[in-house]
């Protein structure tokens, strides 16, 4: 078996500049460093504002980085560093290896639940249009999203409903690292429960997990560590700072 | 998917420059433009008015001169690099009526308004050998059907439809013979916001089912983030950052990108 890491970030930087505030640096990660492995549940805490978000965009490639190493290794290629690599290798390494649940679903217009969350299956390599589709139903009916909401475009649901159909796009492919921001935060008990499960589940497949859990019962079911996120200057979440 | 890890490029614009007749020295529409397509992929030109996009999309088109620079293609007959520019003009225009679309910001100057809608669908097919009426009626339906027009008005003119309807027509003509790189000009611009969000969801499908590659230009963040894996941002005629369309929306390096993130109500 490999024992290498799935995931390999060292002493990566990023600092935000923000160009209309005459050049204002924001240096929010200053030198992180984290190690996952096959079916590990890492949590990153510490106080808002010390930049878990922000890591876990950098691990996604929404974020680009002055400095440092993401190194993600996945069964299906070579070891690719998020840092460097091309926009095509971040984008085949999204569909074949790495699943990011957001806090928000970004909505199309006129595209259902249901296909919200096959899509991804397709995305990642399922040929059979009908079996996305049934593998996006189980997921639902797990998550006790009610079914006549399937059919409709999520747009107008409740925040605990579109986070549910967010849920169940980022689990349907199983990837090699997932990434988890906030999955159980508008979710009543028993959906924090079946969330607990599918975690359990996906670290069984073996999938190295990196998340960001408020919910402390949630954190404690599922992580097997946790990474302390601090001391870069304290600085406000760049982007709402820029708005 | 393995097969798709390191691809080729389909397109591959290098240094292009493009300047307006009678432009005052020193001023270019493009200036040292390079970028790639890859198979299957949408990219965004995004930029505002004035910037360069469309004078970029038109040169990479080769329907306006580019000094410097060139545009290659790989050709899906012999999978053989063609230089565009250099082509002679016939085997252009078959290129253009045969593997690549060029959608108009406005229909009417995509569309031939004097002829029906199934004459509009049926053209490239004609200019591609195909005489057989009912087969042309039958593509002609097919297609209006494909986006979302109903069949049983083949006959009647473009003029008799919505701004969304025929651009929905122009799209049908264009993707009639299957092409693999379709150019759009702002294509859901001047269209009500309903129809823009039908057509963009529309064009998103399409490219999908299809594999198309397609280049964007569009003014609009929300477009760019919708449908293009990639974006790249223009000003006065330059490039200044290119990359995924999530990293240049979400953390933008250029001074300019930055003014043109948070200058939108929602990206």
């Amino acid at each position: 078996m490999n024992s290498l890491p799935v995931l390999d970030v060292i002493g990566l930087r990023k600092t935000f500049t923000l160009h209309l505030r005459e050049g204002l640096q924001l240096p929010v990660l200053q030198g992180v460093s984290l190690a996952v492995g096959r079916g590990e549940c890492v949590a990153l805490v510490g106080p808002s504002g010390q930049g878990k978000s922000t890591l876990m965009k950098c691990l996604y490639g929404s974020y680009g980085a002055e400095g440092g190493q993401i190194w993600v290794r996945s069964a299906s290629s070579d070891a690719l560093d998020l840092v460097t690599a091309t926009p095509q290798q971040v984008l085949a390494l999204r569909r074949q290896a790495l699943a990011y649940v957001s806090q928000f679903l970004r909505v199309l217009p006129r595209v259902s639940a249901l296909e919200v969350v096959a899509e991804r299956a397709l995305d990642a390599g399922e040929s059979d249009e009908r079996r996305a589709r049934e593998r996006a139903a189980e997921l639902l009916a797990r998550l006790n999203l009610p079914k006549g909401l399937w059919g409709l475009p999520p747009a107008t649901f409740s925040g605990g409903e579109q986070q549910r159909v967010n849920i169940a796009r980022g689990f349907i492919a199983s990837a090699e690292l997932l990434l988890l921001d906030e999955p159980t935060a508008s979710l009543d008990a028993m959906n924090r429960r079946v969330v607990v499960q599918l975690i359990e589940e996906a670290k069984t497949r073996g999938t190295a997990i990196v998340g960001i859990f408020h919910d402390e019962e949630v954190r404690d079911a599922v992580a097997d560590r946790c990474h302390t996120l601090s001391a870069a200057a304290a600085a406000p979440t760049p982007l709402e700072e820029l708005a | 998917m393995s097969t798709c890890s390191s691809p080729q490029p389909l397109l591959d614009v290098q240094g292009l420059s493009h300047r307006f007749a009678g432009a005052r020295p020193g001023v270019w529409a493009v200036q040292d433009a390079s970028l790639q397509l890859y198979p299957g992929e949408v990219l965004a030109i995004v930029g505002e008015s004035g910037s360069g996009k469309s004078s970029l999309l038109n040169c990479i088109a080769g329907r306006i001169a580019c000094a410097p620079g060139q545009v290659h293609y790989r050709r899906a007959r012999d999978e053989a690099w063609v230089d565009v520019h250099a082509l002679p003009e016939r085997e252009r225009r078959q290129l253009a009526r045969t593997e690549w679309g060029f959608v108009e910001q406005h229909a009417a100057d995509g569309l031939r308004m004097n002829v029906s809608a199934g004459a509009n669908v049926g053209e490239r097919l004609m200019a591609a050998g195909e005489r057989r009426y009912e087969a042309l009626r039958e593509q002609g339906r097919r297609w209006m059907d494909a986006v979302e027009l109903d069949p049983t008005r083949i006959d009647e003119s473009p003029r008799a439809f919505s701004g969304g309807m025929r651009q929905r027509l122009q799209i049908a003509r264009n993707l009639v013979t299957h092409p693999r790189l379709v150019l759009m000009d702002e294509p859901t611009s001047g269209l009500d916001v309903s129809v823009q969000a039908r057509l963009l969801d529309l064009i998103r499908q399409l490219v999908a089912r299809l594999h198309l590659s397609a280049l964007i230009v569009t003014h609009d963040l929300g477009v760019a983030r919708l449908l293009a894996q990639r974006t790249l941002v223009m000003r006065q005629g330059r490039i200044v950052e290119q990359g995924l369309t999530d990293r240049v929306l979400d953390d933008p390096q250029h001074p300019y990108t930055q003014l043109l993130v948070s200058s939108v109500v929602a990206p």
